[in-house]
């Protein structure tokens, strides 16, 4: 008889897809950050001298900050000296036609492709390999409608002032310790601009791959909304098995002026590390969005399966009079996971509201902490907030915490906060057993369940992407579809 | 002759260490209707989840066997997709698993079990309208989540429901009529006749005579201090309804 206490035994024994490493040959820049790996860094990337001068700043502030330790999460100490801040793939194509074999051959592996008449049709992919986009598909197609999507390092060559105008006008160099460091040493990632009035019509798409040895991943996304328009991205990232922990600190800035709306989805799934915990991606995410224009709107949804530790907080301040921000987020941890994860919602312009849904699953020995704050600063009449921060257990070795932070200087807000812990219960179990289902396929449609209000959010492939993925991330294969 | 559908020997059971069932032997052939009467905390609902194989509920002695197989042996999945079928006296709430979508999935699973053809979403539908307009029920209601919210009385309709879906062979309806107003115990009576067939068996588990108005059963038991003291026809229901179950609580202290 299988019981539930063998479903969480099965639970331990977690399986990840992505694990391998592709063979293409890396010019790797050695070990170590000092001001003149950085300048090597920019000389490669060919870069202008305004940045160059913004990275040395930024590495100037980090030298002077501290490694954040509020929060809720254990691990040993990063030697930053030990770790590789630039890789690149030798073999190089010059457009998206002429991508290497080799890359392409790791690319179709996963799943994505890299041609324009690819499984996704409907989704422009930029692909990141270590540390420089390798291919960005739909360019001339989106470029018809003046929607820029390229990769960081082009948008930086074709596009200066636009990046030079917003690069670090939402999350600034000096921000927190992982912000700086990547503000100092980032390599590439995707910028995205919407010109007034355009509604991109189709997903735009990154997808982040780390694939060589002792390298970091320092990848830096910037999308402005122009006024009136409205765009939907997705962004997806795996990582080889390897002993050795690997860092990842992007930045992720987003910006919707007067009516724009801006949707950004994460599906995150860099490499867990074992089941006791060896090896595993540690992710220093700073995400953030300003709502800057009236009417403005931000979104962020995300699912979080993989990486040791997890350490992110996609944030929205609302500046324009009614604007709004959101925040959907579904994450997992399994075996020796750690997750500090949750928003920060900031309204300050009139009639802002916002809303945070929280899902958050834990099994094995998995340790979750959901950090939330709501800020209503004094001015921002009328403004509302819903929350609701659910956990969800799967076995009794596993943690859940919640710490909402609510900071309201003006009378007129409302706020509404609700709050669960579940268990999957053994009767919940036993019910389903008891209509012919097994005690996995319940544990999966429980979880879908739960899961559901957040990935109604997702985009209609990446939501039967996510659903999967979550099965396989709680080792829970079976047979209901 | 076949196998009874249902033939337990001797059965004694413990919830953890606590024993409840103390010998309870009871033969049910294919086409009969059953009533099992008893007090509270007799042991009624701890039969029904024995026969359902819910864990930690442990036979400590004695054999069950299901149309001659050793029901015991058989994995709580497997019980149901061989055509045992529990309603149970408190339904569980699944919050955001769509009702229909689970009485698909559990519908899929039975038929995969059985080598039969999955059946679509559109077959489905077609399949669970008639069965819900018989109860009554919206079609909204197959929307929400599984008894997510329902009313005490929804819960038992739904129950209901799914018996009339999943067609099983052997059904133990654990206390289905309790906290039913009388139309919606009408309702209920009927659907549970409806099924009612010379290849199906019913385990009726209920505290009120009243039920019995409406599905007439072929035997009657009386369950005791986790045995059955007594069996009978319909009359035996009758004579509970009017003295309680005083003479058989004294009898079983004696025994
Ligand atoms: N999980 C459990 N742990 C401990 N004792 C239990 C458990 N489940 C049932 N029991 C005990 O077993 C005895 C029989 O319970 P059972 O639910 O079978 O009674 P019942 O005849 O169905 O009663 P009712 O008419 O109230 O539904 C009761 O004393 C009850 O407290
Ligand atoms: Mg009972």
């Amino acid at each position: 008889m299988v019981s539930a206490e063998q479903v969480k035994q099965q639970l331990a024994g977690q399986e990840y897809k992505h694990g391998w490493v592709a063979d293409i040959e890396e010019d790797i820049i050695p070990r170590g950050i000092n001001e003149d790996v950085i300048r090597e860094i920019s000389r490669r990337k060919e870069e202008p001298e305004w940045l160059l001068e913004w990275r040395l700043k930024s590495y100037r502030y980090w030298k002077e900050m501290r490694e954040p330790k509020w929060a809720n999460i254990t691990y040993g100490p990063i030697d930053y000296q030990g770790i590789s801040y630039f890789a690149a793939p030798k073999a190089k194509g010059t457009g998206p036609k002429e991508i290497p074999p080799e890359i392409k051959a790791m690319y179709d592996k996963l799943g994505i492709p890299l041609e324009e008449q690819g499984l996704l049709a409907g989704v422009a992919v930029d692909a990141v390999l270590d540390s420089v986009s390798v291919a960005t598909t739909f360019k001339d197609k989106l470029a018809e409608l003046g929607i820029i999507f390229s990769s960081f390092s082009e948008a930086v060559k074709e596009h200066p002032d636009l990046v030079r105008k917003w690069l670090g006008f939402v999350v600034p160099q000096n921000d927190n310790f992982f912000a700086a460091l990547n503000s100092a040493v980032f390599s590439d990632g995707s910028f995205a601009y919407i010109p007034p009035g355009v509604r991109c019509p189709m997903e735009l798409s990154t997808y982040f791959r780390i694939n060589a040895e002792n390298t970091g991943q320092f990848e830096r996304t910037l999308i402005i909304a122009d006024k009136g328009s409205y765009v939907s991205y997705l962004e997806g990232c795996t990582a080889p098995m390897r002993d050795e922990h690997q860092l990842h600190a992007a930045v992720v800035e987003l910006i919707a002026l007067d009516d724009a709306e801006l949707k950004y989805s994460t599906i995150q799934n860099w490499y867990p590390g074992d089941k006791d915990g060896k090896g595993g991606i540690y992710n220093f995410v700073t995400k953030r969005g300003r709502a800057v224009g009236r009417n403005s709107k931000i979104s962020w949804t995300q699912v979080e399966t993989g990486s040791a530790i997890t350490w992110k907080y996609p944030s929205v301040i609302m500046e324009g009079d009614n604007s709004q921000g959101e925040f959907y987020g579904v994450a997992v941890v399994n075996n020796r996971q750690q997750a500090d994860t949750g928003t920060k919602m900031t309204h300050i312009g009139k009639n802002t509201r916002s809303t945070i849904i929280s899902k958050g699953i834990s099994s094995g020995f998995g340790q979750q902490t959901y950090r939330g704050a709501v800020k209503i600063l004094r001015g921002a009449t009328g403004a509302r907030n819903y929350s609701q921060c659910d956990s969800l257990l799967i076995g009794d070795k596993c943690g859940a915490h919640t710490f909402p932070y609510i900071e309201v200087m003006d009378p007129s807000a409302q706020m509404e906060h609700e709050a669960s812990t579940s268990k999957i219960g053994e009767d919940q179990l036993f019910y389903c057993q008891q209509r012919g289902i097994t005690p996995e396929d319940a544990t999966n449609m429980i979880v879908n369940g739960f899961c559901k209000k957040v990935f109604n959010n997702l985009p209609m492939e990446f939501a039967v992407e996510a659903q999967k993925l979550i099965v396989v991330s709680l080792n829970l294969e079976g047979t209901v579809g | 002759m076949a196998a009874p559908m249902l033939e337990i020997r001797d059965v004694h059971a413990s919830v953890g260490d606590k024993p409840i069932l103390k010998g309870v032997d009871l033969v049910a052939n294919a086409g009969e209707v059953h009533a099992i009467m008893g007090p509270n905390g007799s042991g009624k609902s701890t039969l029904a989840n024995v026969l359902a194989g819910r864990p930690n509920f442990t036979v400590t002695q004695g054999q069950v066997h299901y149309m001659g197989r050793n029901l015991l042996a058989m994995k709580p999945e497997d019980r149901a997709r061989e055509g045992v079928f529990m309603a149970f006296q408190y339904p569980v709430e699944i919050p955001g698993v769509n009702n229909a979508y689970f009485l698909k999935s559990a519908l899929n699973a039975m038929r995969r079990y059985r080598g039969e053809e999955e059946l679509d979403a559109i077959e489905f539908l077609s399949l669970i309208e008639e069965k819900l307009k018989l109860l009554g029920l919206d079609e909204s209601f197959t929307k929400r989540g599984l008894n997510e919210g329902f009313s005490g009385g929804e819960k038992k309709r739904n129950e209901i429901f799914q018996l009339l879906v999943l067609q099983p062979k052997l059904a133990i309806l654990d206390e289905t009529d309790s906290g039913l107003d009388i139309d919606a115990l009408k309702i209920v009576a009927n659907g549970v006749n409806m099924m009612r067939s010379p290849e199906r068996t019913t385990l009726l588990v209920t505290h009120y005579q009243r039920i019995l108005n409406y599905i007439q059963p072929d035997v009657v038991h009386v369950l005791v201090d986790g045995r059955i003291v007594k069996s009978g026809g319909n009359e035996l229901a009758h004579e509970l309804e009017k003295h309680g179950y005083a003479q058989f609580e004294a009898a079983a202290k004696v025994a």
